[in-house]
Parts: C-alpha cells; structure tokens; sequence
C-alpha cells in the first residue's frame, strides 16, 4: 500500500524529473487556474455570478430595505386603480407584478431558487453521471453493455415531455424539479466519463495498481477519478445554466414551485400577460435570469478554454 | 449494414415498449380523477361508476395495459378520453404543426448557425469572430420563452403600434389552404427557435472548420492556386460539416418529439401543446401517444445519423 503510482494527474508529465531542478512544476489544476485568471471575460463574468450569489444571500436583507415581505400584496399602493401593476417608482423600485408585490424583493429571492437548483442539480448529474462511467468502463463485459444501453435510452427519452408527466403526478415542488433534472441528465456525464476510463484504465499505473492488490473502488476513485476530473468539471459548469434554463422553463409551464413562492421562470408566466402593459413586470425578472445564465455560461467557456482546451461545443439545450 | 439497421430498429421498437409500461405504470400510480370530470359535478357515485366501466377504466391496470399492447400493434392507440376521438386522428392534426415548425426553424438555424460558423473560423479571433461568438452566446443562454415574449413584443405588439401588421403572434393556417399565411404565421415561432439553436451551429461549424482547414489537403488546395471561395465552401466546408449533420439529426428528431414551450408561447396546436393539454387532463391515451411518437422520431432521427455518419466519413464502420 506504500508504494503509489500515477499520483499526479497522469496528463501532466512534469518537466522535473530531478527533485533538486530549478523548474518548478505545475499541477494541471495551477496551470488551469493561471490560464483562467487572465481571461478577462471569465473573470468579470465570475465577478457578476459572485454578484448574483451575494443577492441571493441577501435576500431578506433586500426585504428588510424595501420593507416588503416577498410574498406580501399591496392591493392599494402595489397596484393601479385598474388593477395593474405599478411602474418602477420610490416606494417600489423595479414595480409592482399583477398582485401588488414588490418585484426587487421577489427578483432576490428567485434568485435563491436558480441557485440553489443550478448547483444542487448539476451535483446531483455529475455524481451519478460520474459513478456510472466509472463502473462502466471499468468494469466493461456485461456489466457496461447493460450500463451503456440504459445511457442510450436515457439518452433519447423526450426530456420535457416526461418531466411534465412526472411533475404531474408527483406534484411541483423543489425536491422534485431537482430529482427530475438529475435524473434526466445524468446520461450524457456518465458517457464522457466511460469514454475516458476506457483508455486510462489501459495504462501502466492502473495495471500496477491492481497488481498491488488495491480494490476496484479505490482503483477507480483514487487512481482513475482525478484523470478524469477536468473535464467533469468542465461540463459541470456548462451545465449550471442549461439547469438553471430548464427549471425556469418548467416554472413556465406551471411545474415548477408551487405559488407564491417567488421563482424566476414562474414569474416570468404570470408576466407574460402584461407585456402590452407592465413593461418591467416582464424585464426585469427576465434580466435577471439571462444575465445569470449569460454570466455561468461566459465563465464556463473561460474554465474550458483553460482546462479543456481543446474541445469547443456547447451542450445541447432543452427547447 | 442491414443487420445493424435492423438491430437498431429492435432497439428502438425496446426502448418504445419500455416507456409505455414506464407512462402506464406512472398513470396508475396514483388515483386519477378523469371519469369525476367527465361526468360533471353533481354525478352520483353510481354515474361515475358507469363512465368508469364505459372507458375500461374499472378493470385492472395490467389488463388494461394488454388490451393497449394489442391494439397498438394493430396500429390502434385508442380514443382519447374526453371527446372520443380516435388518438392516430389528434397526433395526425397535430403532427403537421409540429413538423412545419421544427423543418422551417432547421432550414433558418442552419443556414444562420453554418455560414456564421465559417465567417468565424475564417477570421479567427477577429472583430467578427467575436461578435458571432458573442451573439451566439447570448441566444444560447437565453430561455426559449424569454425569447419568444420578447419577439412577440418587438415584432408583433411594436409594429402593430406602429401600424404595421406583419408578424401574427400565433395560431396556425394549414399549408395547403394558405401557403403564404403558413409562412406568415409561423415566422416569429421560427426564428425564436432558429436563434436559440443556431448557436450550437456556429460553434459547432467553427470548431470543425478551424480543425479541417488546418488539414494538408487544404494546403494542396491553395498551392494548386485555387481561389480562397473554392477552398473554403468546396473543400473545406465538405470535410467540416459531418458533425453538423449529426447535431442536426438529434436536434431535429428532438423537436419533432414537441417543441412544448415555443407551442405554447405561440399557443400553436401542435404534438407539445397536445401533450401538455392531455398531461393536464390526466387523458392517458393521448399521453402515450405523443410520448411514443415522440420516441420514434429520436429513435428514427438518431439512426439516421448514424447512417448519414457513415456515408459522409468512410472511415466510419457501423457494427
């Protein structure tokens, strides 16, 4: 169990052969953080997504500012004698939506939602996309033709379709749009990884490994995992705003949260009513979200420009 | 070739099996309330007892699914629940909907996605580049509703303020009745549709582009002194676009299967505006439908791919 090979991300092969060499070696991890760092787009664009996290956070101290609860009605100062939403003013700074409610207040705290299932989704895909083509193409024999068929047929499911069926059935909520999401795409991740373990589980340190006795869990997670790793990364945070999109299309669709809680997608339907009308009842919530996913998306083309560089596609999106 | 094509359609017809015991099972999963509807409000248990026995819905859910499986063979998918109309008959109004909407948004995201995909690759890093990779960015994080709402406000509610009435906002005219008010009416669903997708494209287009007019035969080209035109449109762009094709296949296949939110927007009638309808109304025979056409059309679109795959790259076996 002392002796281990392959430590190092097997991709680098450090330059510093002789430990007493003036050259410093660089993981792939501080030659990809370097690269990122100078990419000025990227940087700004995790400037505004720190922004957005900082106002999600800060949500109830928006709430405490503007003295108005998210979900509270203000029938008669919220609303116009017709009924309306009131434009942006003092008392409500980006307006009012159809029910008199603050939209600043309700914008901060959809911003918590997208959040919230953007990382948490995205996690969840990547684990289980990860350990399935880990085991797949580790493993191999009948275990990655069974394994690699269930991908394929992940794979050409029609997403939204089933989603709104499940969400149905089940009921909106959080935990759901989560798991649906998850579940959902996880394929794509776990056919990257299997991809990638084929060819490394091929090499030399593997096979000393195995040779050494390590059990296949540890070959995978500790030996194989971290080779593998830049990439899931890569994808992970191109992910984030595919997810974010698609719970807010599910919002729009009226599955996503049930009401009042303020999401962006969800927002964005009851608007679409008062676009003749209330300009910034529609904008605003809309700025948000595009600048959320515009800003996740910049920086992930940043963050694969430095680790990944040489693929250059985006994901497919769910339209 | 012929064994694979086959083998691949067995496939196809597994995972179709699959997803309608997978949509029963869920369907029977919790109680649903569709003979209540039906039979209105003051009905008397023994009222909704009587709609229950006439739509089979009495019997148990594995004979249930039987009767389905046979009849579906047979090329029947059963009456919808609620107006008794056969379900081939909704999915054949609707599927020409579907079709004119995704075939003229392909044309439109193809021509738009390639051919700035090559102004891109030609110029590298320059000024136009970067504003195509720019546009391309901003469309691709953009939610599909989000852009349809804004089409629907500049191009239809402006202009109609301005007095011109060019763009609809919705609704369908039969190709065969009118072809220009097809056209007319199916613009703004069209180019929502072809800026979000036509994102992929150019960066697909660019990548592939770049990498192909690296390739020695280019170098050939322009040694024999062709005109630069020729090269990249003749010979490079031939050699690029076999990724694009295959992106396209899955792009297409996936929209056939229900554009769901751009139907919605627009309130077209097609297959994803019926699915979320039926989804809504808990009518089970319709859902299946949908779904299973849905399916086929990935199935069918991938296979194609993989077919096209192999006639455009000789290199490609299939097995």
């Amino acid at each position: 169990m002392s002796v281990r090979t392959g430590r190092a991300p097997a991709s680098v092969r450090p330059a510093t052969a002789e430990p007493e060499s003036t050259v410093r070696s660089r993981s792939v991890w501080a030659l990809g953080w370097r690269r990122l760092r100078r990419d000025r787009l990227a940087m700004v664009s995790l400037g505004v997504i720190v922004l957005i996290l900082l106002v999600a956070i800060a949500a109830p101290l928006v709430a405490a500012v503007t003295g108005h609860p998210p979900n509270q009605q203000y029938r008669d100062t919220g609303l116009t004698p017709d009924g309306l939403p009131r434009p942006p003013s003092h008392e409500f700074w980006l307006g009012t939506d159809d029910l008199g409610r603050d939209l600043l207040v309700r914008i901060a705290y959809g911003a918590r939602i997208s959040l919230l299932v953007g990382v948490v989704a995205t996690g969840l895909t990547v684990v289980l996309g990860v350990v399935v083509g880990l085991v797949s193409g580790y493993f191999g024999g009948w275990i990655d033709a069974v394994l690699a068929r269930l991908v394929d047929v992940v794979l050409s499911l029609p997403f939204l379709l089933l989603a709104i069926a499940l969400v149905s059935i089940t009921g909106p909520s959080l935990t759901v749009t989560i798991l649906v999401i998850g579940f959902f795409s996880w394929a794509s991740v776990a056919r990257i990884v299997r991809g990638q373990v084929l060819s490394i589980r091929e090499r030399d340190y593997v096979a000393s490994a195995r040779a050494l006795g390590e059990r296949p869990v540890r070959i995978m997670f500790v030996e194989i995992l971290p080779n593998v790793i830049a990439q899931v990364i890569v994808y992970a945070t191109l992910l984030i705003p595919v997810v974010i999109v698609t719970q807010a299309t599910l919002s729009y669709l009226g599955l996503g949260l049930a009401p009042p809680t303020a999401d962006w997608g969800g927002m964005l339907s009851e608007a679409q009513g008062y676009y003749t009308t209330s300009w910034w009842f529609i904008a605003f919530p809309g700025a948000a979200l595009l600048t959320t996913t515009l800003a996740f998306n910049l920086f992930g083309d940043g963050v694969r420009d430095a680790f990944d560089p040489r693929s250059d596609q985006l994901l497919g999106t769910w339209r | 070739m012929t064994g694979y094509v086959i083998r691949r359609i067995l496939q196809g017809a597994f995972v179709l099996w699959l997803l309608t015991v997978a949509v029963f099972g869920l369907f029977f999963l919790v109680p649903n309330n569709v003979a209540r509807t039906l039979a209105g409000r003051q009905a008397t248990p023994r009222t909704i007892a009587l709609v229950e026995h006439r739509l089979g819905l009495d019997r148990p859910a594995w004979k249930q699914y039987l009767t389905f499986l046979g009849r579906a063979l047979h090329g029947d998918l059963g009456y919808d629940y609620y107006h008794q109309v056969p379900v081939t008959h909704v999915l054949a109004q609707a599927m020409p909907i579907t079709v004119s909407l995704a075939l003229g948004a392909a044309v439109l995201w193809m021509l738009l996605g390639v051919f700035s995909g090559i102004v891109s690759a030609v110029r590298p890093r320059s000024f136009a580049d970067r504003s195509l990779t720019g546009f391309a960015l901003f469309f691709y994080s953009m939610p599909s509703f989000l852009l349809g709402i804004l089409l629907l406000y500049l191009l239809y509610y402006r202009l109609t303020l301005a007095g011109l009435r060019w763009f609809p906002p919705g609704d369908y005219v039969p190709f065969t009745e009118d072809p220009a008010g097809w056209a007319q009416h199916l613009v703004l669903p069209w180019l929502t549709l072809a800026l979000l997708l036509a994102a992929t494209y150019t960066r697909l287009t660019r990548s592939s582009m770049l990498d192909v007019l690296g390739e020695d035969y280019i170098r050939t080209a322009r040694a024999k002194g062709l005109r630069e035109r020729r090269v990249v449109y003749r010979h490079a762009l031939r050699g690029a676009l076999t990724p694009v094709v295959t992106q396209f296949g899955i792009d297409v296949g996936q929209l056939i299967g229900g554009v769901v939110v751009v139907e919605t927007v627009f309130s077209l009638p097609g297959l994803g505006k019926t699915a979320v309808d039926a989804i809504g109304q808990q009518d089970l025979p319709v859902i299946i439908g949908v779904v299973l056409v849905a399916s086929a059309a990935v199935v069918v679109a991938n296979l194609l791919v993989d077919l096209a795959y192999a006639a455009l790259d000789p290199r490609v076996r299939l097995a």
